[in-house]
């Protein structure tokens, strides 16, 4: 199924595309790459660091707010990267209340602002938006990996931060590999913040031979191409980490967080708040001050609604999603050959299309399936069928599996590693059958990694928009089509009303699915 | 999975047989909504639509082929309605009405598709740092007087792909690349995501002018009257303001011709025009019909009358001279 919308994407590279080619080769071509490889290494590093860093301290260190921490890191998952991107420009730009205040104070000549229109501020817009995927990855590791781990390294003479780098680090990497792995397929796929800041990569190119030089022969093609390229990373990045095993030899206690005391204590805690201040809180405000100023005039009865179908296809999808991921982990586990390896990994892959495209490439295969099939109810029952698949939520759901696959099978697959052969060797000693090793051995331990990717699918779904807008049937309009209808026009603060439903929206399921893991 | 068909099938499109038009539109809900409700109040007949951006509706069209539901596609610039006309999406209306109520520069020849509302695109500048009289024509921008006092939109923009496209029309392409190569060396910052910026960038003095299309002015300055902004007409001396359309066609396939005829019909008459000019701000294409007071305030103005295909037709070569000559 999903290879389907990757191979109708694949198949253009066989059909000419005139002078769009050369033409990108001549102009604009290099430019872009150097773009995106610099975006794609800023972000990914970034997302690691932050992400890792802060799952380390919430998970193992005891400071001041580390339980509200915990969770709140979180937070940023709810809201999309473009608004990030939208509110801090805003904010931090030349016009914005920022630098017009430190203008009117020191005087237009006596200061020096660093420009946010920069490559620089792009990526740090991203990692804002991207790290709570390695965040929410490495956490559950670290949660995972319980105190043994730590006792192991004191015992070897570790010290912590020793135990951390030289233990605790080489065994989270399947999960923080994960997480870092979904921030680049986001960042190479995104398209709405670097639009805002008009900071041209790969998908820019995309795009633009697509909607303004009207070939999207050559689009699918440039797309194919960055298949490829994700296609490389992942196999390089599973070549690094093939020979090595991450099993726990057995389910640890819990491990009791190391207290942290006095300025160190502080520095963590000040550490966390200010991600959480620029990742959530500064978004969350401004989209409130704009949200207020429209309230009355646009909250109707239909807010209802689009929240009603963003929370329902969310629901849906999450549960489609992740039950297809733990078929795909058990087959993978099941027949570890390179066949069955490779088809995983392109079958997550459609998480690293620009959307659109994506939405393109499920939507040809499935109108031409529906042609088909009316054709054939015409000829054999002389019945005029209409379009049966198209226009209805089963198309919908297909697509954002396509999609949030990849969303969903990293941290079930990352948490799989903990199943070690010997686990179901005892299980079958103790004489269970497959489907109550399953229910009663597997699934405890999988628990925390299948929770995380229901919570991340879930409100990447909610976020979710060029899928949505192309297969949603007709008046299922969500809160994240309400944005782009409010959006593709500037209006910013009438925008700031969906979004601010929807970031509220996202925060339920996300403390929920928290909460699971944690338990 | 049964859950899920089950699920689709009793949420799933249902067959109603209650007259309808099913419409693709690219011109956002808020823009159109105002516009079908009053169709459906004079004639019981209902409009569905869905909306999306034109890349992925012509898409849509394209793959659907003659299973489509939608009887009829509009869309915010005419680039997009001259491609679906390429590409076989859209079949020709003849219409009395229609040819009455819409000009024939803002029109297909071959009346496939028709302009619903004109979107003048115009030069905004300081008031406090530029006289009207410094101002003249959009080629006049490159000129080194406005070294370091220009912003842009991003080429990426179709109102300014089609500015460029009937650039080389007038001018021909070499000419209109060192026009273009003029405007880039003249900018104060890299070009801007969206046109609202631009205008507050020139207002907070950061530069002195933009391109804009004037809607985006009249909402700004509705928000903030007191901004040092106004509107300057180019290009009176010679072939007058660029304007784009929005616009509309119906498709190839269209199940219901004759309602989606007499709808395309109703966008073009008084009634709807009246509010299509004043929900957006912008100029009704029925010549016997007025703009918004708020908009008519802005002055009379001459319009570019060179047909607007023009821009379909020269947007793909006006976006690699736009990319060769380093216009972001």
């Amino acid at each position: 199924m999903v290879l389907v919308p990757v191979g109708t994407v694949i198949s253009s590279l066989f059909v000419p595309a005139g002078d769009v080619w050369q033409h990108l080769v001549e102009t604009t071509l290099a430019g872009l790459l150097v773009n995106t490889f610099w975006l794609a290494v800023g972000v990914a590093a970034g997302s690691a660091l932050l992400g890792v860093s802060l799952a380390w301290f919430t998970a193992v260190c005891e400071f001041p707010g580390r339980k509200f921490f915990s969770w709140a890191l979180l937070l940023p998952l709810a809201i999309p990267a473009y608004v990030t991107a939208f509110v801090a420009l805003g904010l931090f730009d030349y016009i914005g209340p920022v630098q017009t205040a430190l203008r009117t104070w020191l005087g237009p000549d006596l200061f020096w602002f660093p420009d946010i229109r920069s490559r620089l501020g792009v990526i740090i817009v991203m990692v804002l938006a991207f790290y709570p995927y390695v965040y929410l990855l490495a956490r559950n590791a670290f949660l995972t990996q319980g105190k043994r781990s730590l006792e192991v390294a004191q015992s070897l003479g570790f010290n912590r931060t020793q135990g951390f780098f030289k233990l605790a680090l080489p065994m989270a990497r399947p999960w923080i590999a994960g997480g870092t792995m979904l921030a680049l397929m986001e960042t190479l796929a995104d398209f709405g913040t670097v639009a805002v800041f008009n900071y041209d990569t790969f998908t820019t190119a995309i795009y633009k031979a697509w909607f303004a030089m009207f070939s999207l022969t050559a689009a699918s093609q440039l797309a194919s191409l960055l298949i490829v390229i994700v296609f490389a990373v992942i196999i390089v990045e599973q070549q690094f980490r093939s020979r090595m095993r991450y099993a726990e030899t057995r389910q640890s206690a819990k491990a009791i967080p190391i207290p942290l005391t006095g300025w160190r204590a502080w520095l963590i805690s000040g550490f966390a708040s200010g991600t959480l201040f620029f990742a959530f809180l500064l978004p969350v405000m401004q989209l409130g001050i704009w949200a207020v100023a429209v309230v009355e005039r646009d909250f109707d009865q239909r807010y209802l609604e689009f929240l009603w179908h963003s929370l329902l296809l969310s629901a849906f999808a999450a549960l489609l999603t992740c039950t297809v991921a733990l078929l795909m982990v058990y087959a993978a586990r099941r027949c570890p050959d390179s066949a069955t390896r490779g088809a995983v990994h392109i079958s997550t892959i459609g998480y690293a299309l620009p959307g659109a495209v994506l939405a393109v490439g499920i939507f040809i295969p499935i109108a031409w399936l529906d042609g088909w099939l009316s054709e054939m109810a015409m000829q054999l029952f002389h019945i005029e069928t209409g379009l049966l698949i198209q226009g209805t939520l089963v198309t919908m759901l297909i697509a954002y599996m396509t999609r949030f696959l990849a969303v969903s099978h990293s941290p079930i697959d990352s948490a799989m590693q903990r199943v070690t052969g010997s686990i179901d060797e005892a299980a079958m000693g103790l004489g269970l059958s497959g489907w109550a090793t399953l229910c009663r051995v597997h699934l405890p331990i999988l628990k925390g990694g299948i929770f995380t990717a229901a919570a991340l699918v879930f409100v990447d779904v909610m976020k979710e928009m060029p899928i949505t807008l192309m297969t949603r049937p007709f008046g299922w309009d969500t809160l994240s089509v309400r944005i782009f209808e409010m959006t593709t026009e500037g209006q910013w603060e009438q925008a700031a009303l969906p979004a601010v439903t929807l970031v509220l929206a996202g925060l339920l399921p996300l403390i929920f699915f928290m909460r699971q893991t944690e338990s | 999975m049964t859950a899920i068909f089950c699920f689709a099938i009793f949420f799933g499109p249902s067959a109603s047989h209650a007259e309808q038009v099913v419409v693709y539109s690219a011109r956002i809900e808020q823009l159109i909504k105002p516009m079908f409700d009053a169709f459906t109040k004079d004639t019981g007949i209902n409009v569905k639509f869905v909306t999306d951006k034109e890349g992925p509706l012509l898409a849509r069209l394209k793959a659907e082929g003659k299973n489509t539901p939608a009887d009829m596609l509009i869309t915010s610039d005419a680039g997009n309605l001259w491609e679906a006309a390429q590409e076989g999406l859209l079949r020709p209306v003849e219409s009395k009405t229609l040819q009455a109520n819409v000009p024939a520069y803002l029109h297909d020849p071959r009346n496939q598709w028709f302009g619903l509302s004109v979107r003048a695109r115009t030069i905004i500048y300081n008031t406090q740092k530029v006289k009207p009289s410094d101002l003249s024509t959009y080629e006049a921008l490159a000129e080194p007087q406005w070294k370091g006092r220009l912003c842009l939109r991003t080429s990426k923009k179709v109102y300014n792909q089609s500015l460029v496209a009937m650039m080389i029309a007038e001018h021909g392409a070499a000419r209109t690349e060192e026009i273009i190569k003029g405007w880039v060396a003249n900018l104060a910052i890299d070009p801007l995501s969206d046109e609202t910026k631009a205008m507050e960038f020139v207002a907070a003095g950061r530069c002195d002018v933009t391109i804009a299309n004037s809607y985006y002015y009249g909402r700004l300055m509705q928000k903030n009257p007191a901004l040092p902004l106004a509107i300057f007409w180019p290009n009176q001396e010679g072939s007058g303001v660029h304007v784009n359309i929005s616009g509309a066609g119906i498709t190839k396939y269209a199940h219901n011709v004759p309602a989606a005829t007499r709808l395309l019909e109703f966008l073009s008459s008084e009634e709807a025009q009246n509010l299509f000019a004043d929900v957006n701000m912008e100029y009704p294409v029925n010549p016997r019909v007025k703009p918004d007071p708020a908009v008519a305030a802005w002055g009379t103005f001459k319009q570019n009358t060179i047909n607007v295909t023009t821009a379909g037709e020269l947007q793909a070569e006006a976006v690699k001279l736009m990319d060769r000559a380093g216009y972001r």
